[in-house]
């Protein structure tokens, strides 16, 4: 196999005495979904900021395309093609969804009408088309989502980093919007996305990788992961996988 | 009527006001007023447009002022070349306090500490500094000559101070419609949002802060013009810092009116109400307290801004009947 677009090399980062990611590796190729999942306060959302260049890591590298770009601030990896999405999503609640999708656009088109014609076709995309031209603050939390996805989207990125898109979202909508995740995926970008919703991950990532109190504990494909007994503990405790196996026995 | 063609009828307006007002009462207002717009319209493009609020712009208005004072009264310099060295050098200050303030990545309320320490600073060694004339001030030599900047007629004062205002007005038009003024304003809204947008934050605020200091600056250079006179208090004294920052936010901050509108406004009533109740000290900035208060609770996108929000919201109510049931029953 090639060389993968992302790899993440035994990257740590420590925030006084706690070790919140702890010699971390991950990959992720061009066009395929990778999934990373984990308890609450695993330390995912900290490795994507650590990969978008928000936090610099205590220790590690990253590589993307070829190059080592451990430490790097975010701006810089954005240009280079690293987009990502928030958790808690931030708007710029003040402007236009248009004007929202916009700044993403300005990245790769300085001219003025050729960044309105990409938001525009970004915004369709995503399904906001209608909700263009009202103000962001406005959303719901379903549109709020999209409107991330869509700036992200406008910087043309090749990496895509996606914090929990489908969290809050109700079925109706999660069905919405994984067509268009995979879609990106068939486009030839890689993505990496954090999830909750067990059975998106299972429906779209061939790849996941499980974190636990900051170690990568298990990874392989969905139906592998969440068969792994060490997985099964880390997300109900210790001595769970064999609770469970001893009630199956009976 | 949009963004270039409001500007320039707007502009042509108070162009024609020579034609039909004579008295000097009436320029001197007018002129005192635009000053504050311009003032307030450098203001405007870091604190409005970028969102940091600086409570010390007297530094770039006096740093202007004292300039264009200093390079004529002591190295005999043509008052115009003073003029353009006046704004170079409050760009430079803003760019050394911007510099120093966003490296370190103050933002809110220590930002605004900041710029009121360096202003006020400044206002020491100029009260302080020989080259200022200390406590003294500098008076520039009465020269009533077009190539030494400064007119007979304060009507032409006035069509000075509107060509700069109306420059001001451009480069605010320019910055809402370029990518620049797009950054500056996602940098206001969520710093981090747009870095990871691939918007360099510092970068960008630096450079709205320049533009910002360098417009505040060419104000300062006129006062210096106008008044003939420049002491530490008048130069880098609070007031200025106030009235910078008052005016765009009484008209609305970010938006490319706000500033002309705010300053007009509050002129307006400060100078009405001196007519009024007779020059009582301290009743302007009384009413500027008043007002303050007002907007902020009852309009916080001021004059402007509320104006542009209450006609959207006439506008979505006639539009909506067309478009259906559906935004309705999101609304």
């Amino acid at each position: 196999m090639a060389e993968p677009l992302l790899s993440v090399e035994r990257v740590s980062r420590r925030f006084g005495g706690l070790l919140a990611v702890d010699a971390a590796s991950l990959s992720a190729p061009a066009g395929r979904i990778t999934a990373l999942i984990g308890p609450n306060g695993a330390g995912k959302t900290t490795l994507f900021a650590i990969i978008s260049g928000f936090l610099k890591p205590s220790a590690g590298h990253i590589r993307y395309g070829g190059e080592d770009v451990t430490g790097e601030p975010a701006h810089r990896l954005a240009r280079r093609g690293i987009a990502r999405t928030f958790q808690i999503v931030q708007p710029f609640g003040g402007i236009s969804v248009r004007d929202n999708i916009l700044v993403g656009a300005y990245l790769r088109h300085a001219a003025r009408a050729d960044a309105l014609g990409v938001a525009e076709t970004v915004g369709r995309e995503v399904g906001l088309g209608d909700l263009l031209d009202r103000p962001a603050h406005t959303l719901t939390v379903a549109g709020r989502k999209r409107l991330e996805l869509a700036r992200a989207l406008a910087t043309a990125p090749q990496l895509l980093l996606l914090d929990e898109v489908l969290a809050g979202l109700n079925p109706a909508e999660i069905r919405d919007i994984v067509p268009v995740i995979r879609a990106l995926c068939a486009r030839g970008i890689a993505v990496v996305m954090i999830e909750h919703v067990m059975q998106a991950v299972m429906s779209l990532s061939e790849h996941v990788f499980v974190l636990a109190e900051g170690r990568i504990i298990a990874e392989g494909s969905p139906a592998q992961v969440v068969a792994d007994a060490g997985v099964v503990e880390a997300y109900l405790g210790r001595g769970a996988a064999a609770r469970i196996g001893a009630t199956h026995v009976h | 009527m949009k963004g270039p063609l409001l500007i320039a009828a707007v502009v042509a307006a108070l162009a024609s006001v020579p034609l039909f007002v004579h008295s000097n009462v009436v320029f001197n207002f007018l002129v005192v007023t635009l000053l504050i717009a311009l003032t307030g319209q450098g203001w405007n493009i870091i604190g409005g447009y970028g969102g940091q609020y600086s409570f010390g712009h007297a530094a770039f208005f006096g740093t202007g002022a004292y300039v264009t004072a200093i390079l004529q009264m002591r190295y005999g310099l043509n008052a115009w070349m003073g003029f353009v060295a006046g704004i170079a050098a409050g760009a430079a200050v803003g760019a050394i306090i911007g510099g120093l303030a966003f490296r370190a990545g103050l933002r809110s309320s220590y930002f605004a500490l900041v710029t009121l320490a360096f202003a006020e600073v400044l206002r020491i060694l100029a009260s302080v500094a020989p080259i200022t004339g200390a406590g003294v001030g500098i008076l520039i030599k009465l020269d009533p000559r077009p190539q030494s900047f400064q007119f007979q007629s304060r009507a032409v004062f006035y069509l000075v101070i509107l060509a700069l205002v109306a420059a001001s007005l451009a480069i605010a038009q320019m910055l809402q419609r370029s990518r620049f003024g797009a950054w500056l304003i996602a940098v206001r809204e969520n710093e981090d949002a747009a870095r990871a947008l691939g918007v360099d934050a510092t970068a960008v605020k630096l450079g709205a802060m320049v533009i910002s200091a360098a417009i505040t600056a060419a104000a300062g250079c006129f006062y210096a013009q106008y008044f003939l006179f420049v002491d530490a208090g008048i130069a880098y004294g609070p007031w200025i810092s106030i009235e910078a920052l008052l005016t765009p936010i009484i008209g609305g901050a970010g938006t490319v009116f706000g500033p002309l509108v705010g300053a007009l406004a509050v002129k307006s009533l400060g100078e009405g109400a001196k007519l009024w109740t007779g020059d009582v000290p301290g009743l302007d900035l009384m009413i500027y307290g008043a007002l303050l208060v007002i907007v902020v609770a009852f309009a916080p996108a001021g004059l402007v801004g509320t104006l542009a929000n209450v006609r959207e919201r006439a506008a979505r109510r006639l539009r909506a009947p067309r478009k259906g049931r559906a935004e309705a029953a999101r609304g």
